[in-house]
């Protein structure tokens, strides 16, 4: 669907947009009845002016923590110039219009998907122009009211005025400004010196009912009637069921029903759901979970029953040792290497890591003869909808999808695996289906993280400057069984060519080899950017301790002079090399770089460009004789563009430095006989609040486009906190998780 | 034999299964679910409720261990339309990010307070709950507010 077809369709005034905010045959109870709609003025199908002057605004992308249900209407409200105060935030279905051409429909309300920090960038796009067209005609409605000219009429916090001091709020010119056809021209956006509300701090705005338990997740949604499903999944990768049993179960007070759920065939797309089981229906969850535990059943463990760990980490051991296929070659890499004064090598492991939502997968989901709901936390509201129509059939414009606040998303919902179970269940019993996932669920059905070994190298000339760079990467690619990659093109999805520092070293190569590995993978959180940070950042500190340069100054002779390079992967289209250079600054400045720490203290310090925002950290650890190491200082410098919301930025940021700080520290998927061991939190340890750092967040002031700020706060954490460590220790992190290679080593 | 109880302040019974954990008889049977999912082995805290006012994970929690004791839920933690403090200052922290959690931290928090009303550093960095967002910064920030605010009450 083009950009524009989108536009035209969501920028739509009129009647017939009336209740447009409305979800039909919703399952939410706070739905507003649709009388109380049609009393108020809809201006486009993301605002309307209710009669007490309230400014609805439509809140149209998942909420999952990353704040756009609060900085999205932001964007909408400060070119209406409405009044905050009087703003109430709506969250919309997915909403799908129909179109000729193909696929047959289009967003109605613009895109609907939460993934990759792309929401303020195309918000920023296409959301201003909502406000802008709305004030537009409210200013129309007073004009024509006074006869007066529209250019010589101001707006201020939901009123216009006259220029004799005259006055009429929204509310009073709303029903007839939803009257009037809109210029063809687009409405002008305001001068970014005139905002009042972009770049204000505004806290959540839901947090009322947040704090007060009123806030509805995926998991909260149980309408009357409807069956919990809890099921039981192959635990095997590609595994499948050989016999079962559900006698016992079924003796189970409240236990209704068991139906076998097929899972894909081995080496099929993922399109649906990702494993073989036996679902177990039942009143209530507790039921549906004593029904799972009394099933018998054996499973075949498939095509990858002798997969360990351990092979793993020896096949991509194997593989480096082999050619893989070079994605980037800049310069003569060889011809570097045979006259470099100096060369560094390192190698760094990643391992597989899981999303761990604090919410587990769910999904509500009612088939009927022609029409379908679902309602669940999915960050994917239209891969939702293409799911539930693929196996039901059902025309898309009849299947109602409306994603709940996500108690967490990481990427984990991009996939809609919960949904296509849940439709599944619901299409084989005839009910409505609340679908519940367990903790142990959750940690062994994920898509993970990918594993990769990075063999790093680099050429240096006599001065210390690098003159050359290799990346050779052996990962079990995040691009695993999708219908929507070529075979060939896996490491896509691992090295982003154009990634620093290409174009800053002259002789470069960057290599993939493919790790065969039976376990899902997918979108984890600034996906390829956590591991390779995490090589690039570590063997940067690395090189300059070799070659006994500042860790700093060698990154900013490596950026050299502040320019735009082309970036044509997620996030370009440039890289600014003097923006990148500046947070490096920022948090050496903040840190305190270059100062003498005690003993036993060291400062550590790493910088990455994620899909266009620009981050960098610097940390202070202090390690005990035993090992036992703690983080004194974490400072996050960031430049994501202008600041929609300075608060949620900050959040973002804390929030991704913790996250990047946790999973560094002690998180691991491992691997035992083709299944995934860690089941819960008891072993997936999470970090908790004692070990989690203040975080410093410094945010450069800038008047560039924004980008998002979700992934941008991670990278770096992780090498940040490595080099650290190895100022204070001397002890080179090279495999994550830290976990006790400290103490280890103490002991050594 | 029927599980009685005080709910949020109110008589209630229960004759069904006493071994279920109360998070399932309040998310399932109650409706409330301001008490939330996460582990169901006791090891994340976002269905922290209080038992004769002291926290407690009802996950693991069965109903027959709270026959003639009194359960207090987050949505029984505000006085009408008066939040409670904690709930407050985690509004004025702007402390949620997902929020899956924050009911859990919250009642974690009014128990840690009201045990020890002024709390250390250390202590505020106590709690044991899992915040998956990362938000144990501002969580600290704002029960350090609660306290100064409930001492203002008091």
């Amino acid at each position: 669907m083009s950009a524009q077809l989108t536009r035209r369709a969501f920028l739509a005034i009129g009647a017939s947009a009336a209740g447009g905010l409305l979800l039909r045959g919703s399952a939410f109870a706070a739905d507003r009845p649709r009388d109380a709609a049609e009393a108020s003025a809809q201006l486009g199908v993301l605002v309307r002016i209710e009669p007490d002057g309230t400014i609805v605004i439509g809140s149209r992308q998942p909420e999952m923590g990353q704040g756009v249900k609060t900085s999205l209407p932001m964007l909408v409200a400060e070119e209406l110039d409405a009044d905050w105060s009087r703003v109430r935030i709506e969250e919309l279905p997915l909403g799908l219009v129909a179109i000729a051409e193909e696929p047959g429909v289009t967003w109605k309300y613009g895109p609907q998907g939460a993934g990759g920090s792309t929401s303020i960038p195309e918000g920023w796009g296409d959301l201003r122009p909502v406000g802008a067209e709305a004030r537009r005609l409210l200013v129309l409605a007073a004009a024509a009211e006074w006869n007066a000219e529209a250019a010589t009429l101001t707006t201020f916090a939901g009123t216009v005025k006259h220029p004799d001091g005259r006055t009429l709020t929204y509310a009073e010119l709303a029903p007839k400004a939803a009257k009037i056809v809109p210029p063809k021209d687009p409405a002008p956006l305001k001068d970014p010196a005139q905002y009042r509300l972009i770049g204000t701090p505004q806290r959540v705005v839901d947090a009322r009912e947040i704090v007060t338990g009123r806030a509805q997740y995926g998991l909260d949604v149980f309408p009357e009637g409807a069956l919990v499903a809890v099921v039981a999944r192959c635990p095997y990768f590609d595994g499948a069921i050989e016999s079962w049993d559900a006698s016992e179960a079924k003796k189970i007070p409240g236990v209704r029903d068991v139906v076998v759920l097929p899972g894909p065939k081995p080496g099929e797309p993922y399109a649906q759901n990702l494993a073989t089981g036996l679902a177990v229906i039942a009143d209530d969850t507790w039921s549906a979970i004593r029904g799972r535990n009394a099933l018998k059943v054996s499973w075949t463990k498939g095509p990858w029953a002798d997969e360990t760990s351990a092979k793993l980490d020896a096949q991509a051991a194997g593989l480096l040792r082999g050619k893989g296929k070079v994605v980037r070659r800049d310069g003569d890499l060889a011809g570097a290497k045979a006259k470099a004064a100096r060369t560094v090598e390192a190698t760094y492991r990643v391992p597989f890591v899981a999303h761990a939502t604090m919410e587990p997968q769910n999904a509500y989901a009612k088939v009927e003869a022609d029409h379908v709901t679902v309602v669940g936390s999915m960050q994917m509201p239209s891969g939702a909808s293409r799911v539930a129509n693929a196996i039901t059939g059902v025309h898309r414009l009849k299947i109602d999808v409306r994603a709940a606040r996500l108690g967490g998303g990481f990427g984990r919902r991009l996939t809609n695996d919960f949904v296509a179970e849940a439709v599944l269940i619901a299409k084989a019993t005839g009910k409505a289906i609340k679908l519940v996932w367990t903790r142990e669920d959750d940690m062994r059905h994920d898509f993970y993280r990918p594993f990769g070994v990075h063999a790093m190298t680099a050429t240096l000339d006599g001065d210390g400057k690098v003159t050359g760079w290799a990346q050779r990467l052996a990962s079990a690619a995040k691009y695993y069984r999708r219908a929507d990659v070529a075979p060939g093109d896996e490491w896509q999805s691992e090295i982003y060519p154009d990634d620093f520092p290409a174009q800053c070293v002259a002789n470069l190569e960057y290599e993939w080899l493919d790790v065969k590995s039976g376990i899902a993978r997918g979108s984890w959180r600034a996906p390829a950017h956590t591991a390779n940070a995490f090589a690039n950042e570590s063997f940067i500190d690395e090189i300059a301790h070799a070659t006994k340069q500042d860790a700093v100054a060698l990154r900013l002779a490596m950026y050299g002079a502040p320019r735009e390079l082309a970036y044509t992967n997620h996030g370009g289209p440039v890289f600014d090399t003097g923006r990148m250079a500046n947070v490096l600054q920022v948090a050496a400045d903040r840190i305190g770089w270059g100062r003498k720490v005690a003993r036993g203290r060291g400062i550590g310090i790493a910088a990455h460009f994620t899909f266009g925002g620009y981050a960098a950290h610097a940390m202070e650890v202090s390690v005990a004789k035993g090992g036992e190491y703690r983080i004194e200082r974490c400072v996050c410098a960031v430049d994501v563009g202008r600041v929609v919301n300075p608060l949620g930025v900050e959040a973002q940021m804390m929030g991704g430095t913790i996250d990047g700080i946790s999973t560094a520290e002690g998180l691991e998927i491992t691997i035992r006989d083709g299944r995934v061991v860690e089941g819960n939190f008891n072993d997936y340890p999470l970090l908790r609040s004692a070990r989690a750092p203040d975080v410093e967040v410094h945010v450069v002031k800038s008047d560039k486009a924004p980008s998002g700020a979700g992934e941008m706060g991670i990278p770096t954490a992780a090498p940040a906190l490595c080099n650290a460590i190895f100022a204070a220790t001397g002890v080179r992190i090279r495999s994550l998780p830290i976990r006790d290679q400290l103490k280890a080593a103490s002991r050594a | 034999m029927a599980v009685r109880f005080t709910l949020n302040g109110k008589a209630t019974s229960f004759d069904g299964d006493a071994d279920m954990p109360l998070l399932w008889y309040l998310r399932d049977h109650a409706r409330l679910t301001g008490t939330k999912f996460g582990c169901g082995i006791a090891a994340c805290g976002a269905c922290t409720v209080h038992v004769d006012g002291a926290a407690q994970r009802s996950c693991v929690t069965p109903l027959r261990a709270i026959e003639g004791r009194a359960v207090r839920t987050i949505e029984g933690l505000a006085d009408g339309d008066r939040l409670h403090a904690v709930q407050q200052a985690w509004i004025e922290e702007d402390v949620a990010q997902c929020g899956y959690c924050q009911a859990g931290q919250i009642m974690a928090a009014v128990d840690l307070l009201a045990k020890t009303p002024d709390p250390s550093d250390e202590q505020v960095a106590s709690l044991t709950n899992l915040c998956r967002c990362g938000t144990y910064p501002r969580i600290r920030k704002a029960i350090k507010r609660a306290a100064a605010a409930l001492k203002e009450e008091s």
